[in-house]
């Protein structure tokens, strides 16, 4: 994905000299032929986030459009009141990238894994929050960003896409994209833990469980659309999401739905419910830790199906 | 005596109209404090000069055309001090000075800290430590585009316990943004005590000098010297400069000087009329 989004960001300041990327040291490699093409479009403003975030807020009223690049919890949380009060409040053109998206710095250690953030920054007023799931997503929402006016969160995984557009696919931020259509229930995805959820998808219907999947790559505005949708054609709906499980993906889509008395006939969240990782593991070990790895939310949606069936013959 | 509303560029030191401009700023200042039940009028009191001297000429903003793209940027991040910014822009013609009776009121804009939906004020304030870094984002674009316009940053002296201002600081003098100025009301009372007492900034010149700022000290409170230290930016070439502006807290009002009291108290009763009268009577 971080490749996905320098070539978009290479695209979109080629066009347009209004767009600046700031990076507060980080993306070594990522972004050098970036920063050798467009020097007067990028800088290195060094190891200080707030200082990054009312820079780009700085400049964002002074007309340019501002990708403001870090890693993890450092764009977000360790400048959450300048994002707050300088970019969201000022409706400042500022999209915040953030690279390696909840477990994706595994081993890391916690310090570096952006488990909270989306629950976090989707409650800021005016910002767009969005959370691919693969490499074309990644791109098509740094495209779509830039010319969509005002503060984003853009949270980008480490690893690689498996997945691709479909033909003729067009990305529309606030829109869930369907990539597996079934009537049994409804697998709502956000992140790079998609290609999970794609894996179990493909597990289920070899045993005669058939899934739709959404990748539902903006969270903030959420498609509430899709999901009342799904509440009401599939047998229920498991949300799948890289992150702690208060408020995030899975919060959200509750609130939509029960806002609009949508009750789907199943519903469950997977996501991170222990605490802190106490073991170290790389991203791929931690989910299997977590209970949301592949082989997981095959388990989880057998057992919520099965106690649903079992439930509607007391 | 009105300010001129529209142009305010010329820089003159006409030490009469500053002080009576300041002395307006002062007055609404007291009002709108004792009429909100508000903190900070000593904070507003003591950056009242360096106010009138900068939207008394030193700034290039036109009333009329409150976001001209050639203006001068200012940024009030010691954002507490709402009250005498409204002031000052309602003497100058940005908002009618009948509205600063709405300050802290249900319904208006007048927040108790800055707020950029009042004409003039380029960004709200009111957490300290944000100011600087935007100004210096400013400043950067100014740069790129090689504008002639400064952009001048006013904080409070606790405000530089933030860790977030010598950020900014430290990125400033690396680019060479001798276009941003920034001026610390240096009034010596934090919120609850002396500045020496709490974190000492001393030695505050040397600070912002081996920070790479160029440094101008002045007497607050004189006009002579603010515009003097105003007009002739930036003071070294290739460097942001930082006017250090030693105030008194309180200024003007003989009973809130130097005192920590009135950071939070609000004057009422007696002390407001006493208050008023020393203002109203002032040279």
């Amino acid at each position: 994905m971080r490749a996905a989004f320098a070539t978009a960001i290479t695209q979109l300041a080629g066009r347009d000299p209004r767009i600046m990327l700031l990076t507060a040291d980080l993306g070594f490699g990522v972004l050098t032929e970036y920063a050798r093409r467009f020097p007067r479009q990028y800088l290195n403003v060094g190891v200080a986030e707030q200082n990054l975030m009312g820079l780009a807020v700085g400049l964002a009223l002074e007309g340019r459009t501002v990708f403001a690049y870090s890693i993890g919890n450092f764009p977000t949380l360790r400048c959450l009141e300048q994002l707050r009060n300088d970019a969201c409040y000022h409706l400042a053109n500022v999209k915040v990238v953030s690279v390696g998206a909840g477990l994706g710095y595994g081993a890391l250690g916690m310090s570096h894994h952006a488990t909270e953030d989306v629950s976090i920054c989707r409650t800021l007023p005016n910002i767009t929050v969005v959370s691919p799931g693969d490499a074309w997503e990644a791109h098509e929402a740094t495209l779509a960003l830039a010319a969509h006016p005002g503060p984003a969160l853009l949270r980008l995984g480490k690893s690689a896409a498996l997945t691709a557009n479909l033909p003729g696919e067009q990305f529309e931020l606030g829109k869930a994209r369907m990539l597996r259509d079934g009537p049994d229930v409804t697998l709502v995805a956000s992140g790079s833990i998609l290609a999970e959820v794609l894996r179990a998808a493909d597990g289920l219907a070899q045993r005669g469980i058939f899934c739709r999947v959404l990748s539902m790559h903006t969270v903030k505005p959420l498609d509430v659309g899709a999901l009342v949708a799904a509440a009401r054609e599939t047998g229920g709906i498991i949300t799948v999401e890289e992150h702690t499980v208060e408020g995030g993906l899975g919060g959200a889509v509750a609130e939509g739905l029960l806002e609009l008395g949508q009750v789907p006939k199943v519903f469950h969240r997977i996501a991170l419910r222990e605490p802190f990782p106490s073991v170290v593991g790389s991203q791929e070990y931690l989910r299997t830790i977590y209970g949301i790895s592949a082989g997981d939310v095959v388990e989880t949606v057998e057992a919520r199906l099965r106690s649903r069936r079992l439930g509607a013959h007391v | 005596m009105r300010h001129d509303p529209t142009v305010l560029s010329q820089l003159t030191c006409d030490t009469e109209r500053l002080r009576e401009l300041a002395r307006r700023i002062r007055i609404h200042a007291l009002r709108m404090t004792a009429a909100a039940g508000s903190s900070h009028v000593g904070s507003c009191l003591s950056c009242a000069d360096i106010l009138a001297v900068l939207y008394g000429g030193v700034l290039k903003v036109r009333s009329d055309k409150p976001h001209w793209a050639g203006r001068d940027r200012f940024i009030m991040s010691k954002g507490h001090a709402a009250a005498a910014l409204y002031a000052a822009l309602a003497e100058c013609g940005f908002l009618p000075v009948e509205e600063l009776a709405g300050f802290y009121q249900n319904g208006g804009r007048l927040s108790g800290h800055v707020s950029h939906h009042v004409p003039g004020v380029e960004v709200s304030t009111g957490s300290l430590g944000h100011g600087l870094a935007i100004g210096a984002g400013m400043a950067y674009a100014a740069k790129l585009e090689d504008a002639k316009h400064r952009v001048l940053v006013l904080l409070s002296d606790g405000e530089c316990d933030e860790g977030s201002v010598w950020e900014a600081a430290l990125f400033a003098s690396h680019y060479g943004l001798d276009r941003l100025i920034a001026i610390i009301d240096y009034n010596k009372i934090q919120s609850l005590g002396p500045v020496a007492d709490t974190l000492a900034l001393e030695p505050f010149r040397q600070k912002w000098e081996a920070f790479g700022w160029a440094v101008r000290e002045v007497d607050g409170h004189d006009y002579r010297q603010l515009v003097g230290a105003l007009s002739s930016l930036p003071a070294a070439v290739g460097k942001p400069t930082c006017v250090i502006a030693h105030t008194i807290k309180g200024k003007g009002v003989s009973f809130m000087e130097n005192s920590v009291l009135w950071h939070y108290r609000a004057p009422r009763g007696e002390e407001y009329e006493a208050a008023l009268a020393e203002l109203e009577q002032a040279e």
